[in-house]
C-alpha cells in the first residue's frame, strides 16, 4: 500500500464540477445561541475525556494491513 | 427468489424488500498507548482470550469453541474460477488456523499465565471463538474480528453489529483490569491515517440464480453513492490522510479496482469471494467490503437496509440502469465533496450527484416494495416500510439541510463535532487535536468514546433499545441457523468442539465418534425449528440422537 497517488484525486481523469457549497440559511438568534451554548457545552466535556497530547497520541496509533 | 419445490414456507422471506439473511464483519482498529511497539496479532490474540476467560466465569462453558475450517474456500471467485494457492497473496489464505509458536506465546503471555491458562494441546493460542449468541470472535490478520451471527432484516444487524461493540468493550474492560498487562484499546474504524486500512464487511445471502454480471451492474453504482448515507467520516485526505481536509468515508481512499477478488490489496468496489458457507448450488454470499464501520445505528441501519432493497432489484432485474464512468475516481471524488453538490459522469452522458443516483434507487426500490406488497402498513414484511421511510427523509434532509442530518448520518455528525472545534478554537484542518476527535470518535468505551458521548447526550438518534443490544451479545436471533449454533455452544459447549458457519461438532460420550451436524441452509435451525429439542434435553447425548435419529442410549 505504498501508493500514494489518491492525495490529489482531482487530478485524476474524473471530471468533477465542485460548485461551492451554499451558506447554510441563517437561524433565527434566540435558536442559534441555544444550539450555540449546546455545542459549547458539549466540547466542554469533550476537552475533558480527550486523550492527552494528542499529537504523540495520533502518531503512535499505527495499524498492520487488515482486510 | 426461486422457488424450490422442498422448501418449506418457514424457510423463506418474503421477497422483493429489505428482508435477506445478512450479517456484518468488524475488524477493530487496536493499540495499547503504554506499549506503542506491542505485536498486533498477539494483542488480538490476548483480546480474544480475555473473552474467553470473561466468558467462561460466566459459565457458558465451551465459548472457546473453535472454528471448523472445512468449508472456508477465500479462493473461489464469483466469476467462476478459483485463484491458485500459489498465486494468492499471503493475506488471502484465511483457510488455515493461525498459528501461533510458543516463543511467541510466551512473549505475549508470560509463560506461566500460558501454563495456567492453556494454549491447546499444539501449544499454540485460542485465535477463534464461536459465542453463544452465534457469532464468531477470532484474530483476523492483526485485528480481533466479530463476525456477527446471520440475522433476516436491517434492524437485527444493527442490535448483533452493535452487540459487538459491547463484545469488544468486555475485553477491553477485562486487559484492562489485569495488573500485569497493558491495557489495550480497541476503535470500532477503518484506517490509522498512515495509509492502513481494515475492513468492516457485510454479507447478504443471495439466490445463485442472479448473474453476477447483473449484480455489479447493480450495485456499482449504488455502492459508488451509498456513502453520503453511510460513511463514518474522515479527517485527511488520500491513503496516508496527508492532505488537508475532512472527508465522507473512511474506506474510499483504499479502492483501486471496479472488481475482483481481494480484500486486502487493489481492493475492489465489488469483491468476488465465493464462499457460500451454504448449498452451493443454491445461494451465493455476496461479500461487501466497501463500507465503512458505523456506531451511528441510522447509518448502519440504512447501510443494511438499502442495500438489501437494492439486491431485491437486482433480482427482479429492476435496478436503475445508469452506469458511472470510471467509478473508482467517482467513488472517491463524492468522498471529498462534503457540500454533496459534486457531479460525476454516467455513460449516458448525463452529469448526477450523489443524492440524484440514491434518488434513482430509492424510487425504483420504492416502486418494486409497492409492487410486491412488502412495504405496505398492514400486510407488510414489517421491515421494508421502515427502510424506505428513513432511506427518504434522509436523502431529503441531506438535499435540503445536511447540518440538520447531523444528528442521525455518521458522517456529519463527526464533521460537526470537528466544525465545532475548529470555530471555537480556529483551529486548521491539519491540527492534532483534530486527529485525535477522529480517531477517539469510534474508542469503543463509552467514557471515552466520543460516539458515546454525543449519543449520551440525545444527540445521535437510536434504532434498536440498549437492552436489545445487550441482549444480543448473549442471545442469537431466533429466526436463522445462528439459533441452532448459539445455543448448542451456550448449552451444550462443553461437548462441542468445533463449529463454522455451516456446521456445529460434537463429541459426545457414548457416540463414538465425532458429530458433524451440517447447517447449510441459513434459514433452518431456527428456534420454531430446533427450539423445543434445545428444551427438552438436558444432555447432549439425548440432544443429538433426537436430532440426527440415532438410536436411543442403551441403559447404563
Amino acid at each position: 500500500m505504498a501508493a500514494q497517488e489518491q492525495q490529489q484525486p482531482q487530478s485524476r481523469d474524473v471530471e468533477v464540477e465542485t460548485d461551492a457549497p451554499e451558506a447554510p440559511p441563517a437561524a433565527p438568534e434566540a435558536q442559534a445561541s441555544v444550539a450555540t451554548q449546546g455545542v459549547d457545552d458539549l466540547l466542554d466535556e469533550i476537552d475533558g475525556v480527550l486523550e492527552s497530547n494528542a499529537e504523540e497520541f495520533v502518531r503512535a496509533f499505527v495499524q498492520k494491513g487488515g482486510q | 427468489m426461486t422457488a424450490r419445490p422442498e422448501a418449506l414456507p418457514s424457510e423463506k422471506l418474503p421477497a422483493g424488500g429489505a428482508m435477506r439473511v445478512m450479517g456484518s464483519e468488524t475488524e477493530y482498529g487496536i493499540h495499547a498507548p503504554s506499549a506503542p511497539g506491542a505485536n498486533a496479532t498477539m494483542m488480538s490474540a490476548r483480546i480474544i482470550q480475555a473473552y474467553a476467560n470473561l466468558t467462561r466465569q460466566r459459565a457458558a462453558g465451551g465459548a472457546e469453541t473453535r472454528w471448523d475450517y472445512t468449508d472456508e474456500e477465500p479462493l473461489h471467485d464469483a466469476r467462476g474460477w478459483t485463484l491458485e494457492r500459489s498465486a494468492a497473496d499471503p493475506s488471502q489464505l484465511t483457510d488455515r488456523p493461525p498459528v501461533l509458536d510458543a516463543e511467541a506465546v510466551a512473549l505475549a503471555y508470560g509463560r506461566q499465565e500460558l501454563e495456567a491458562d492453556g494454549g491447546d494441546e499444539s501449544g499454540s493460542l485460542l485465535m477463534n471463538m464461536v459465542l453463544g449468541n452465534g457469532a464468531r470472535l477470532y484474530v483476523d490478520h492483526a485485528h480481533p474480528e466479530y463476525s456477527s451471527p446471520e440475522v433476516t432484516n436491517p434492524r437485527d444487524a444493527v442490535a448483533w453489529d452493535a452487540a459487538g461493540d459491547l463484545v469488544a468493550l468486555a475485553t477491553v474492560r477485562k486487559v484492562a483490569a489485569d495488573p500485569d498487562l497493558p491495557a489495550i484499546n480497541l476503535y470500532k474504524n477503518n484506517t490509522d491515517n498512515k495509509s492502513v486500512s481494515y475492513g468492516s464487511h457485510e454479507n447478504y445471502l443471495m439466490p445463485r440464480s442472479v448473474p453476477f454480471g447483473e449484480i455489479v451492474r447493480g450495485l456499482t453504482p449504488f455502492f459508488v453513492t451509498r456513502q453520503v448515507i453511510c460513511g463514518a467520516g474522515r479527517l485527511g485526505r488520500g491513503q496516508d490522510g496527508s492532505g488537508a481536509g475532512f472527508q465522507v468515508s473512511q474506506r474510499a481512499d483504499f479502492f483501486e479496482a471496479e472488481v475482483g477478488l481481494e480484500t486486502t490489496i487493489r481492493r475492489p468496489i465489488i469483491n468476488t469471494r465465493d464462499e457460500p458457507h451454504a448449498t452451493a448450488d443454491k445461494y451465493r454470499r455476496l461479500h461487501v467490503i466497501i463500507g465503512d464501520a458505523n456506531l451511528s445505528q441510522v447509518s448502519n441501519y440504512l447501510k443494511f437496509g438499502t442495500t438489501a432493497l437494492v439486491l431485491s432489484l437486482i433480482e427482479a432485474g429492476k435496478a436503475p440502469k445508469i452506469e458511472v464512468h470510471e467509478p473508482v475516481g467517482a467513488l472517491q471524488a463524492i468522498s471529498h465533496d462534503t457540500s454533496l453538490t459534486a457531479t460525476v459522469k454516467l455513460l449516458d452522458g448525463r452529469r448526477v450527484t450523489a443524492l440524484d443516483i440514491q434518488w434513482m434507487y430509492y424510487e425504483a426500490a420504492a416502486k418494486l416494495a409497492q409492487e410486491t406488497g412488502v412495504s405496505d402498513a398492514f400486510t407488510g414484511d414489517g421491515h421494508t416500510r421502515e427502510v424506505l421511510d428513513r432511506w427518504e427523509s434522509t436523502l431529503a434532509l441531506l438535499g435540503s439541510n445536511p447540518a440538520a442530518a447531523a444528528s442521525s448520518v455518521e458522517w456529519l455528525a463527526k464533521m460537526s463535532l470537528l466544525n465545532g472545534y475548529r470555530n471555537r478554537d480556529g483551529l486548521e484542518w491539519n491540527d492534532a487535536r483534530l486527529g485525535l476527535v477522529d480517531l477517539q470518535w469510534s474508542d469503543v468505551r463509552p467514557e471515552k468514546g466520543l460516539y458515546y458521548r454525543l449519543l449520551s447526550r440525545g444527540r445521535m438518534q437510536s434504532i434498536v433499545d440498549d437492552a436489545d443490544i445487550a441482549r444480543a451479545v448473549f442471545e442469537p436471533p431466533s429466526d436463522t441457523r445462528a439459533y441452532f449454533r448459539g445455543k448448542c455452544v451456550s448449552t451444550f459447549g462443553k461437548d462441542v468442539v468445533g463449529a463454522s458457519w455451516d456446521s456445529v461438532i460434537f463429541d459426545v460420550p457414548g457416540i463414538g465418534k465425532l458429530q458433524r451436524v451440517p447447517t447449510r441452509e441459513p434459514l433452518r435451525g431456527t428456534e420454531a425449528l430446533t427450539g423445543r429439542l434445545f428444551r427438552k434435553h438436558d444432555t447432549a447425548g439425548a440432544f443429538l440422537r433426537e436430532l440426527l435419529g440415532l438410536d436411543p442410549a442403551p441403559p447404563a
